[in-house]
């Protein structure tokens, strides 16, 4: 018997007291969008756990799927009957067989939730061994350490059998923690500091600077790819603001004296980041700053571009080293794309020697000769909005056909 | 014409002349160029990396491209060996394997390297309990072909697969150029390393093909340059060719889902309308076999006049397997499985592909008949 649903635990969400029904919502909808081109599978979103009944589409590669998506703890296939024993007992044979291999271990953990029901826990779960251990010569039960846990749900709507738990992705569902903008370089910090903050539930917006021609085409594209790799966390979708950056950049560099450009430039780039927040609804901008990193995240820079909002900014990479960075990247396939070497905003202007301890006072001095505000309000104006979504990647461009 | 030399080569697919014509017209910049025709050319080799990985079953950075199966075989048997030499000295084929592993391990060999050839039976297939035997702590290679390009007959390489799992060190190596599009493989579940295909077997281009190197396997490059192909094969990438090639696999893998049962019909049929003749032996084994190679003696006829004669009637079939044919030597496969070198003289291979129709098989063997009967008259 191939299973018929997969059950789907929530992780914190069950901590979560009245905001619960918030949460299954916002989880139910990543995983609708995720799965939209199952049009049979249809997802049924309780209190305690969540259903996706097949109808007849392909479980594992829905599974496939939605193992990524933010707010599941663990899901299983499962299989759904009517509560006469006999049907259960045939049900839980063929679903034992499909993970069975010779010389693997099992227990029953049988859940009676129908209090009603004629057997109680204990009779289930001898009842259940009982039938295994007849039809599978050689099995050997091992409560202690079970290679396959064989579940059983008795519930007075039905029965629930299924004997894989595979892990899911933890954190909280996205967009149940709200909105924030994240700064997106093309480097292998910013994507990873942008997965981190989707894990706890916030819905991103990315906006990356782009300064043509000091940064070529590919480095565009190179943020692009990025933002579609994020946006496989998101069932497909991710917006990606692209800000024309070229003059601001230009003007710098003639205003500022040289080992303070970089102070001035983080500047900027976080008023245009908080302009566009206001603009799109957000409450928070992330970055991909790691203590110490580089001259710019230094904790006296930090507090000299901090200066220019009140807008939290979070910093989930703060404490973290570079090999531990490079690992997340790698796992979430975002490393090999970084790495690729074009020029970006962040390495074309960089001068010889920045201020590693920049003084706020001096480049709010130095800042003061311009007036960037109508830069900015330009900037924003012509910033670009990429929206990724994975219908777009099948409607796809005229080069489908050449393949 | 009754075109019935499928595995020598195809003929390419329309919508597949149609891809490179344009990719090479409109998006001829060089992947490794900066501007916008670069990015062009670069995404158009990526697309097709990434669906020739999707169809495979593997990641998209396990395909580098190549240019045909012999490059690739070259690549990955020398290239595993060059690597891994400090580990060992010792590879093991079959006594069967196409032209391009033979010479190379030939080369090896002179290089000092120790080679085993696993030895076929009578339906020239290896044997699992000979690879046990052969092998040893300086083992760091295997290399088996999925589908003899001669008889047809399937190797176990899935059981190698499996079998190799005792030895973490050796890399398994898969010549799947026969099989691709015809018999599916699971790379991964038989834990194959390394495996060539070619792009022209299946309705591609000449020139094209590729090599799977799985992930974490590590083998030198043969051509150094531009560190092209994660420098594992530098040289200007041929990205119409490969996008040609991408689609080519599709539409075969299409067919073969489709159509698989209709070219095991066609061969049945050619089988059996050969077997009505006297005198014919058929050395393609009638189980585990392709579904495509049909290869067969008639006692007496030498096998180059024989293709001539039905060359003259419009049909186009070879004597053993296309490389070899021009030199004349005796059918190494068909030798290797016992059959005595006059019968293995006279051998001919036909192959099909799903481009054939049953009314072609029904001509092709009338024409056949006729032939036979014709050149026994003047050879009597």
């Amino acid at each position: 018997m191939n299973y018929d649903r997969i059950l789907i635990r929530y992780g914190e969400i069950s901590t979560k007291g009245r905001n619960r029904n918030k949460f299954v919502e916002k989880l139910k909808r990543s995983i609708q969008r995720a799965i939209v081109d199952y049009p049979n599978a249809k997802v049924q979103g309780k209190r305690e756990r969540m259903h996706i009944v097949l109808n007849g589409d392909n479980g594992d590669e829905i599974i496939q799927r939605i193992k990524g998506i933010f707010g599941i703890s663990s899901l299983s296939p499962a299989v759904k009957t009517s509560n006469e024993i006999e049907e259960m007992k045939e049900a839980a044979l063929k679903l034992f067989q499909r993970v069975y291999t010779e010389g693997s271990t099992f227990k029953i953990s049988a859940r009676r939730a129908d209090k009603t029901y004629f057997l109680d826990t204990n009779e289930l779960n001898q009842t259940f061994g009982a039938h295994l251990l007849k039809n599978i010569p050689g099995l050997k039960v091992d409560v202690k350490k079970p290679d396959i846990n064989l579940q059983i749900e008795v519930r007075e709507e039905g029965t629930y059998l299924s004997c894989e738990n595979i892990p899911g992705a933890g954190g909280l569902p996205i967009g149940s923690s709200g909105k924030a903008m994240l700064m997106l370089s093309g480097g292998i910090d910013s994507p990873v500091s942008g997965f981190l903050s989707m894990k706890r539930g916030l819905e991103l917006e990315a906006v990356h600077f782009f300064s043509p021609p000091f940064t070529s085409e590919r480095s565009k594209q190179k943020v692009i790819e990025l933002a579609e790799k994020l946006s496989y966390a998101n069932g497909g979708y991710f917006t990606l603001h692209i800000v024309p950056f070229t003059a601001i950049q230009q003007l710098i560099q003639k205003q500022v004296p040289e080992n303070y450009t970089m102070t001035t430039t983080r500047r900027l780039m976080l008023r245009i980041t908080d302009a566009l927040r206001e603009k799109f609804g957000g409450l928070a901008i992330v970055t991909g700053e790691s203590l110490g990193q580089v001259a710019s995240q230094t904790i006296e820079s930090m507090y000299a571009i901090n200066d220019v909002t009140n807008t939290p900014i979070l910093r989930p990479l703060i404490t973290m080293d570079k090999t531990d960075i490079i690992k997340i990247a790698q796992d979430i396939d975002t490393h090999d794309i970084s790495i690729q070497p074009y020029e970006d905003c962040c390495t074309v202007f960089v001068p010889s020697s920045p201020k590693t301890k920049p003084k706020k006072e001096k480049v709010q001095y130095y800042e003061s000769f311009v007036d960037f505000e109508p830069l900015i309000m330009e900037a924003v104006e012509g910033t670009e909005t990429i929206q990724i979504s994975p219908k777009k990647e099948q409607e796809a461009d005229s080069l489908d056909e050449l393949f | 014409m009754i075109y019935l030399d499928n595995s020598a080569t195809t003929r390419p697919y329309k919508e597949v002349i149609d891809s490179f014509v344009k990719v090479s017209t409109d998006y001829f910049g060089n992947p490794s160029s900066l501007h916008q025709l670069g990015v062009q050319a670069e995404n158009l080799l990526s697309k097709g990396r990434k669906q020739l990985a999707d169809l495979l079953g593997v990641k998209p950075g396990e395909v580098f491209f190549t240019s045909g199966g012999t490059e690739s075989n070259n690549l990955a048997i020398k290239g595993a060996a060059i690597k891994h030499r400090g580990r060992g000295n010792h590879i093991i084929t079959t006594e069967v394997e196409h032209a391009s592993v033979r010479e190379t391990m030939n080369q090896l060999k002179q290089l000092g390297f120790e080679i085993t050839y696993l030895p076929v039976n009578s339906e020239g297939r290896m044997n699992i309990d000979d690879l046990e035997k052969a092998i040893s702590r300086d083992t760091i290679l295997v290399t088996v072909m999925h589908v003899n390009n001669e008889v047809g007959t399937i190797q176990p390489v899935e059981e190698v697969g499996k079998f190799l799992q005792k030895y973490p060190r050796v890399l398994f190596h898969v010549d799947y150029v026969q099989g691709a599009g015809k018999i599916p493989l699971d790379l991964k579940r038989h834990h194959i390393d390394l495996c060539s295909i070619s792009g022209h077997k299946f309705h591609g281009l000449k020139g094209t093909g590729l090599l799977y190197v799985r992930d974490g396997v590590q083998i030198s490059p043969l051509l150094t340059g531009g560190s092209q192909e994660f420098t594992i094969r530098s040289g200007t990438e041929n990205v119409a060719g490969a996008v040609a090639m991408a689609k080519a696999l599709r539409l075969t893998m299409e067919k073969q889902r489709s159509d698989s049962g209709r070219l095991v019909s066609m061969k049945e049929q050619m089988i059996q309308g050969l077997m009505e003749l006297s005198d014919v032996t058929i050395h393609t084994p009638s189980v585990h076999s392709a579904p495509h190679i049909i290869n067969f003696s008639i006692k007496g006829f030498k096998a180059e006049v024989f293709v001539h004669a039905l060359e003259e009637k419009g049909v186009y079939v070879s004597t053993t397997s296309a490389c070899s044919s021009k030199k004349k030597s005796t059918s190494t496969t068909l030798l290797a499985m016992g059959v005595d070198e006059g019968l293995a003289n006279s051998s001919v291979r036909i192959s099909l592909s799903y481009e054939n129709r049953m009314e072609e098989i029904n001509q092709a063997l009338t024409i056949i008949k006729e032939t036979v009967k014709n050149l026994k008259e003047v050879m009597k």
